[in-house]
């Protein structure tokens, strides 16, 4: 049996392909640096005002690390719990048995439509597809991903799915593929959230399913709480009469009051508001109010397989709050489509090799350049770099057995590097190997073109090569110099 | 104090001049530096490669160098964070080298770390007529927290003139092997430091890593722009 994950969690090309590709869009590119911009600056204001900020993140990281530690008895308990608040709990090992189960409980209802509330999880399985093979339609209500849907197009970002679109892109998917929508619309943003209200509205009145996340799940209480800014989700979660919940294992908190944690935590990480809109909690069925039938779909799908790395497990505390994306320079320039994985950024470079295996996404952790500013802000101080250091390690272990170019080439540095006669050697080699470019190239001591595999590297800069004298060569140089005036003119060497 | 100088490869065979400033700096000052002939690299290229076995090595040699000095100074960031951050974790199978590394950490210093919280000095009577930018790099801001010990020191720094850098703790997007495996983000962040660095209109950028200053320079160069990149330690020894 596979431990590992499925699902939209690795794409087609490595990212350094795919990176290719997004570099090329200079309008994606400006969309995505003013958006992570604005929402960088507002996190940084409203982190700032809050005096005890470091410990509440020490706070979130010691709950989630005790999660981590305790997550069969947690699991169990909010099963026990939920089951008795009238829910159903199901397991899903994987995308494909969460998204049968999924599947078998919307057609058991008879209804062929869902309304859903934004939820990675659920991105995570690819649940509209399966809904859709199966014959169930399946309605996004949050706006951005909404957007998303009606383009045919994949999210970018954790917590703006649309990211990568700006006003006048998202009119144009509205005009084209929006039902109801005017030819007249504009790209006021009150003209476009209209628009979107009233198409939205009739699919919440008529719907009978609704499809959630969660982004945490009380073990104590067996309650799911859902945190949004728009009130589409209080929507789903209040008219239809069957409500089922894609939760991933790792959103258990052991209990309510560590809610008072994260749900200040998050709002300021992720939107970079004090409190966000609307947060809704649930736990099982109340008779005669919100849905009658709650059903509950913990999902794994690579999750243990973390749980089981000592140093990569930390990955599983994210509230993804997505705060590392709008700070990383990689995730700015690249975007979250290079990724591949519905996680994209620092933190899906981290999460995605480890639910899918790291030799399924081993380009993933070379996906920065270890500046460390995902780990600044990360709110449960997940240590990213780290972690990305460590899969690197893993990646490469993974194929300690195939003998590349690059493998052969280290070996070399390791054998050079560890022995000071080897270094001197090799230094020495390196200059005789490019003095005739040096001479060549008079008294300038950059190249601009240097043959595969440097060629990488004189792509977008110039290189620079050896020095005619090395440090050490100098030192050795003056040392013996000095010696020797002290010798030679002892009063002298002395005072010089 | 017995101090030695790790100069590190990139140095010795690229930019010999910083660790020649960083000699004169501590001689000025009175100190007796010595340099280790035995010293080769930290082994940062291959940990953050993923080759935690071919580091392994070069982490022992290093260790060995070093062993016995008072204090083990460099001048750049990346390396001083390699044995600060990565060292411990990379040794901790090998409980006797794990506690010779526990016993180096505290004693090394990037350059700056040295100058101010050892020898507590700031004023080095330098001299730098020029305008100049001070771009912060990752390690050493964030792995490090240096802070403004750089500054500091460039603050006292007779006739230079010192223009902030906008985003200066943005990346420059050279991350070691990133720079080759990721070449065109790699190129992309590049692009937006070397238009930050022209904006303002400084005559030499300075950091306290090589390694970045070659991306930088190199990316400068290819603009044929005009900004020079020199590590703060010749700045300093000026």
């Amino acid at each position: 049996m596979n431990a590992y994950g499925t699902g939209h969690l690795y794409g087609p090309a490595r990212f350094e392909k795919a990176a290719r590709v997004e570099l090329a869009k200079p309008q994606l590119r400006e969309n995505l640096r003013h958006a992570t911009h604005t929402i960088r600056d507002r996190r940084e204001e409203v982190v700032d005002e809050v005096p005890d900020w470091e410990q509440l993140r020490e706070s979130g990281q010691a709950i989630k690390a005790r999660v981590a530690r305790q997550l069969p008895e947690l699991l169990e308990r909010f099963e026990a719990a939920a089951v008795e608040a009238g829910a159903t709990v199901h397991w899903a090992r994987d995308a494909d048995e969460a998204c049968r189960i999924v599947t078998g409980l919307v057609k058991d209802t008879g209804a062929s439509e869902a309304v859903k509330i934004k939820s990675m999880t659920t991105q995570e399985i690819n649940l509209n597809e399966a809904l859709e093979s199966a014959g169930i339609d399946a309605y996004e209500t949050d706006l951005a991903e909404l957007i998303v849907q009606l383009a045919e197009d994949k999210p970018s970002h954790i917590l703006v799915p649309a990211i990568h679109y700006n006003r006048e892109e998202i009119r144009d998917i509205f005009r084209q593929r929006m039902p109801g929508a005017a030819d007249t619309l504009s790209d006021a943003p009150e003209e476009l959230a209209e628009a979107a209200r009233t198409h939205l509205r009739r699919r919440f009145l008529s719907a009978r399913v609704a499809i959630s996340g969660a982004n945490f799940a009380v073990a104590d209480t067996g309650t799911l709480v859902v945190v949004e800014s728009e009130g589409n989700g209080r929507m789903c979660l209040t008219l239809p009469e069957t409500l089922i919940s894609v939760v991933g294992i790792d959103k258990l908190v052991p209990s309510f009051a560590d809610l008072e944690v994260f749900l200040q935590l998050l709002p300021r990480s992720s939107t970079g508001e004090r409190m966000n809109p609307y947060t809704s909690m649930w736990t099982g069925v109340t008779p005669g109010d919100g849905p009658q039938r709650t059903h509950i779909v913990l999902l794994d799908n690579g999750r243990s397989a973390t749980l089981s790395d000592p140093v990569g497990r930390q990955a599983l505390s994210c509230i993804r709050c997505s705060a590392c994306l709008n700070v990383c320079p990689v995730y700015e320039r690249a975007g979250g489509h290079a990724y591949g994985s519905v996680y994209p950024g620092p933190i899906g470079a981290i999460i995605s090799p480890q639910l899918t295996g790291v030799g399924e996404n081993a380009s993933l952790p070379y996906a920065s350049t270890l500046c460390g500013a995902c780990n600044d802000v990360c709110p449960v101080k997940i240590d990213i770099a780290d972690v990305l250091v460590h899969l690197r390690g893993r990646a490469v272990d993974a194929k300690r057995d195939t003998l590349s170019a690059e493998r052969i080439a280290m070996r070399l540095l390791s054998w050079i590097m560890s022995d000071p006669r080897r270094y001197g050697r090799a230094l020495r080699a390196a200059r005789r190997g490019t003095a005739p470019l040096a001479a060549l190239l008079g008294g300038r001591r950059t190249v601009r073109h240097l043959p595969w595999p440097l060629s990488a590297w004189t792509s977008s800069r110039d290189a620079p090569l050896p020095a005619a004298e090395s440090f050490q060569e100098w030192w050795q140089r003056t040392r013996a110099e000095r010696e020797q005036a002290q010798r030679g003119n002892p009063s002298k060497g002395e005072t010089s | 104090m017995k101090t030695a100088l790790f100069v590190t490869c990139v140095n010795d065979m690229v930019f010999p001049r910083t660790g020649i400033a960083v000699v004169n700096i501590l001689e000025r000052l009175g100190h007796q530096v010595e340099v280790p002939r035995q010293q080769t690299c930290c082994g940062q290229m291959h940990a953050n490669t993923g080759y935690r076995d071919e580091a392994m090595p070069v982490i022992r040699h290093f260790v060995r160098t070093f062993q016995g000095y008072d204090a083990v100074v460099a001048p750049s960031g990346s390396c001083v964070a390699m044995v600060r951050t990565l060292y411990p974790r990379l040794v901790d199978s090998d409980p006797q080298l794990a506690a010779a590394v526990a016993e180096l950490l505290p004693r090394t210093y990037e350059l700056s770390e040295f100058l101010i919280d050892v020898l507590g000095v700031t004023d080095l009577g330098a001299s730098f007529p020029h305008r100049v930018t001070y771009h912060p790099t990752c390690h050493g801001m964030r792995a490090l927290r240096l802070g403004d010990r750089p500054l500091e020191l460039l603050s006292h720094v007779r006739g230079l003139e010192l223009v902030p850098l906008k985003g200066a703790e943005e990346c420059c997007g050279f991350g070691g092997t990133f720079s080759v495996k990721n070449p065109a983000v790699s190129g992309a962040m590049l692009h937006d430091k070397c238009a930050a660095i022209l904006d303002t209109g400084a005559d030499y950028v300075l950091a306290a890593d090589n390694s970045c200053l070659t991306h930088i320079g190199g990316g400068l160069r290819r603009r044929r722009a005009a900004p020079r990149t020199v590590h703060y330690a010749e700045v300093l020894a000026s």
